[in-house]
């Protein structure tokens, strides 16, 4: 006998629901007639100063307009992949460069620029030298750096601090010996928002570098068999542990996620001491954190040395530059007014004071002047000096990895902040995805 | 009414019949089998999504078989079915048979179960996610140590409140099912069974459980296969976190997919879903027995 009508119906009510979700991609919003478009990241103060770009570019080319959308940060990731495979890329593609510009580069999916800067040197000339790095891929250039550098930064409350009657660290013994005096008085070392995972990766970076300098990661990126394996990765993946035993970070840090600033809000709210983020975030707390960081609250400084570590404690390590990529899929049009926003629309003079002013150093080159000039002069020197000195600027790992290997990285440091992986096994399940 | 047609009025003619059937066909060949069977080609391929794509045979489903993160996905799938079922459908039949009542304060409470249903997934999810914030969350807001906790950053609190949110979303739906289901026992059966001297919970246990066996079935199997198919309210509430403790088969797949660019991989996880989905639906609908749909009021 053959399936009954009723059971076939009964089947047919389960199927639907998992085949459309298996199959569900998302489109891009639709070309919306001429004109190129352009996704970027959506939060404040940020994502002013690229509509303010935007806008002003499109006050100056009437015929030939930018369409701008935002995203929120951790959902843009997996959006603009999924577009891009889908041929529904926008015209000017935002992004981080590095792994991911490499699949995209591999794949046909942006223009070589390389022959763009040589017909454009003042393009180039314009950027500091170190932002090129992650929109090479094989010696062609494939992004223009844009927005500002961002490196990672150890801010901390003087409010606390002050209170506590302790001095900021200045070696990793010194954080391990502050722990527990923030902790007698319920003030949480350090503010981490867990959840979203590379919060946690910035840490690992750090500790890597300053304890075995920048060839262990380098050695991850070029492929070599068993990295992650190395004794001072070992040491560093331990230290991370020992400092979350140690009731380091906030107590439900794995419940905070760093979208919603959360993390940002426990510093300033005087419920953490410390916090590890980007350069960024200075503008995020300016903007939210009341008189947090105009009475001088706030304090900041690349992290330390380790005791016996190899790495040199002026290596940065996080964003380089953002990146502006060219979609190979875009029509000629939309290529031209594209390349005509990259020559003419980017960190421009109105833009660059932008970034200064809400506590950014752009990526282009010759404005110390403005810096020093800026409300947050102390802060962009800082940042300014870290970019221009730093002998390596390691880029943040889960951009410079291929999306497969960065997916598996991700996973593993949550587990690892979780004490549900040790670092023998945090070593081994990497070491598996090392190359893909 | 046409006197050429020679059939009785209001019917449409037999010919006819079958082409009713056309638009829901066309939707379900084209939403379910034409992605189903892409799903099924693309499992046996390598695919970042962006690139090209290649076939590699086996390679993927080798990949998906033996990495310990399946079975482990499988079970939490299971595991979230089992006790969102568990703690939904007394809940739901309680209420259910609450509302079926007459009473007018019955139908008011009625309309304000039913609210949860009414919200998107996402929205639950985030208003969950802020309320349980262990900073700025209901607990330190009303200065309650109690609600204080690491709620979605330990394995087994994040499982509990995925469940709850789960149910606290599903429940009235349910509810709703149960009540239609109880208005339908005829009074007579309550009628004899007062004659006889049977109590209020003896006639619940008596004559409302075994007459509403078959609305049991009906709403355990939209649990169930339902349940596969949580994706969006865990996404958004624990990222399948802490680590992978919530990481249902749903989530495990956008994540390969989606997250890690491993389309082929992805679409293995896809094609486990369907089966196992249809697995279930199957079972179901023979633990209900042949004759499901037929009439088991009075006399039963």
């Amino acid at each position: 006998m053959a399936l009954s009508r009723r059971t076939l119906l009964g089947l047919a009510a389960g199927v639907p629901v998992s085949a459309a979700l298996a199959a569900c991609g998302s489109s891009g919003p639709g070309k919306s007639g001429g004109g190129a478009t352009y996704w970027y990241l959506n939060g404040q103060p940020q994502e002013g100063v690229r509509a303010g770009a935007v806008d002003a570019f499109n006050k100056a080319h009437p015929d030939g307009r930018i369409k701008d959308t935002t995203f929120q940060n951790d959902a843009y990731k997996t959006k603009i992949k999924t577009a891009i495979g889908a041929g529904q890329a926008p015209t000017v593609i935002w992004g981080w460069g590095g792994g991911t510009l490499r699949t995209y580069a591999e794949a046909g999916q942006v223009d070589d620029l390389t022959s763009w800067f040589d017909q454009h040197p003042e393009v180039k000339k314009a950027r500091f030298p170190s932002s090129f790095g992650a929109a090479t891929v094989d010696g062609k250039i494939y992004a223009v750096p844009c927005d500002a550098v961002q490196p990672i930064v150890l801010y901390y409350n003087k409010r606390v601090f002050e209170k506590v009657g302790a001095e900021p660290p200045e070696s990793w013994e010194d954080i391990m010996a502050l722990v527990p005096r923030f902790n007698a008085k319920g003030i949480a070392p350090f503010s981490l928002g867990g959840q979203s995972r590379w919060t946690n990766m910035m840490w690992l970076e750090f500790l890597f570098d300053r304890i075995g300098g920048p060839e262990v990661f380098q050695a991850v990126i070029e492929g070599q068999k068993d990295a992650w394996s190395h004794p001072d990765a070992i040491t560093a993946l331990t230290r991370v542990q020992e400092l979350v035993e140690a009731d380091g970070f906030i107590k439900g840090f794995s419940s905070i996620t760093a979208d919603s600033n959360a993390d940002q809000a426990l510093l300033y709210t005087d419920k953490a001491a410390m916090m590890l983020h980007g350069a960024w975030s200075y503008g995020i707390q300016q903007a939210d954190g009341g008189d947090f960081v105009p009475s001088g609250g706030l304090g900041y400084m690349n992290f330390p040395p380790v005791d016996g570590g190899k790495g040199d404690p002026s290596n940065a390590v996080g964003n380089p530059a953002q990146y502006l990529s060219l979609s190979s899929k875009a029509t000629e049009e939309e290529k031209k007014i594209a390349k005509e926003f990259f020559a003419t629309g980017v960190l421009q003079d109105a833009e660059v004071q932008a970034w200064i002013d809400n506590g950014s150093v752009p990526v282009r080159v010759g404005t110390e002047k403005l810096l020093a000039a800026s409300k947050s002069a102390d802060f962009l020197q800082l940042n300014y000096g870290i970019a221009s000195k730093a002998k390596t600027f390691v880029q943040s790992w889960d951009q410079a990895l291929s999306p497969t290997a960065a997916e598996t990285l991700l996973d593993n440091v949550a587990k690892l902040f979780q004490l549900s992986v040790s670092p023998q096994q945090f070593a081994g399940n990497l070491n598996a995805v090392i190359g893909t | 009414m046409s006197p050429h047609t020679g059939h009785a009025p209001g019917r449409p003619p037999r010919s006819i019949l079958p082409w009713l059937a056309t638009p829901a066909l066309v939707v379900f060949v084209g939403f379910a089998v034409v992605p189903l069977v892409g799903v099924f080609a693309l499992s046996f391929t390598t695919w970042d999504g962006i690139g090209t794509i290649h076939g590699s045979g086996l390679d993927s489903w080798r990949a998906v078989l033996t990495d310990p993160g399946l079975p482990h996905a499988l079970w939490v799938t299971f595991l979230v079915m089992a006790v969102s079922w568990a703690v939904q459908t007394p809940l739901s039949i309680l209420l259910g048979t609450f509302l079926a009542g007459r009473q007018r304060y019955r139908a008011v409470l009625g309309v304000v179960y039913f609210i949860p249903l009414m919200l998107s997934s996402a929205a639950i999810a985030i208003a969950y996610k802020a309320l349980l914030d262990p900073n700025f969350g209901l607990g330190a807001g009303l200065k309650l140590p109690l609600l204080v906790q690491d709620w979605l950053g330990r394995p087994g609190l994040a499982f509990g409140v995925v469940v709850f949110v789960v149910s606290w979303q599903f429940v009235p739906f349910h509810s709703l099912i149960y009540q239609g289901g109880v208005q339908q026992i005829p009074k007579s059966l309550y009628e004899a069974a007062q004659l006889d001297g049977a109590g209020r919970i003896r006639q619940f246990f008596s004559i409302t459980l075994p007459q509403l066996r078959y609305t049991v079935i009906t709403s355990s199997t939209l649990m169930v296969v339902g349940s596969l198919t949580f994706f969006d309210l865990i996404f958004v509430l624990t990222e399948g976190g802490p680590g992978d403790a919530t990481r249902v088969l749903a989530l495990d797949m956008y994540k390969r997919g989606f997250q890690a660019s491993l389309m082929g991989p992805a679409s293995v996880i896809a094609v486990i879903l369907v089966l196992v989905g249809l697995a279930l639906a199957l079972l179901l609908r023979r633990l209900g027995g042949r004759d499901a749909g037929a009439s088991q009021l009075e006399g039963a």
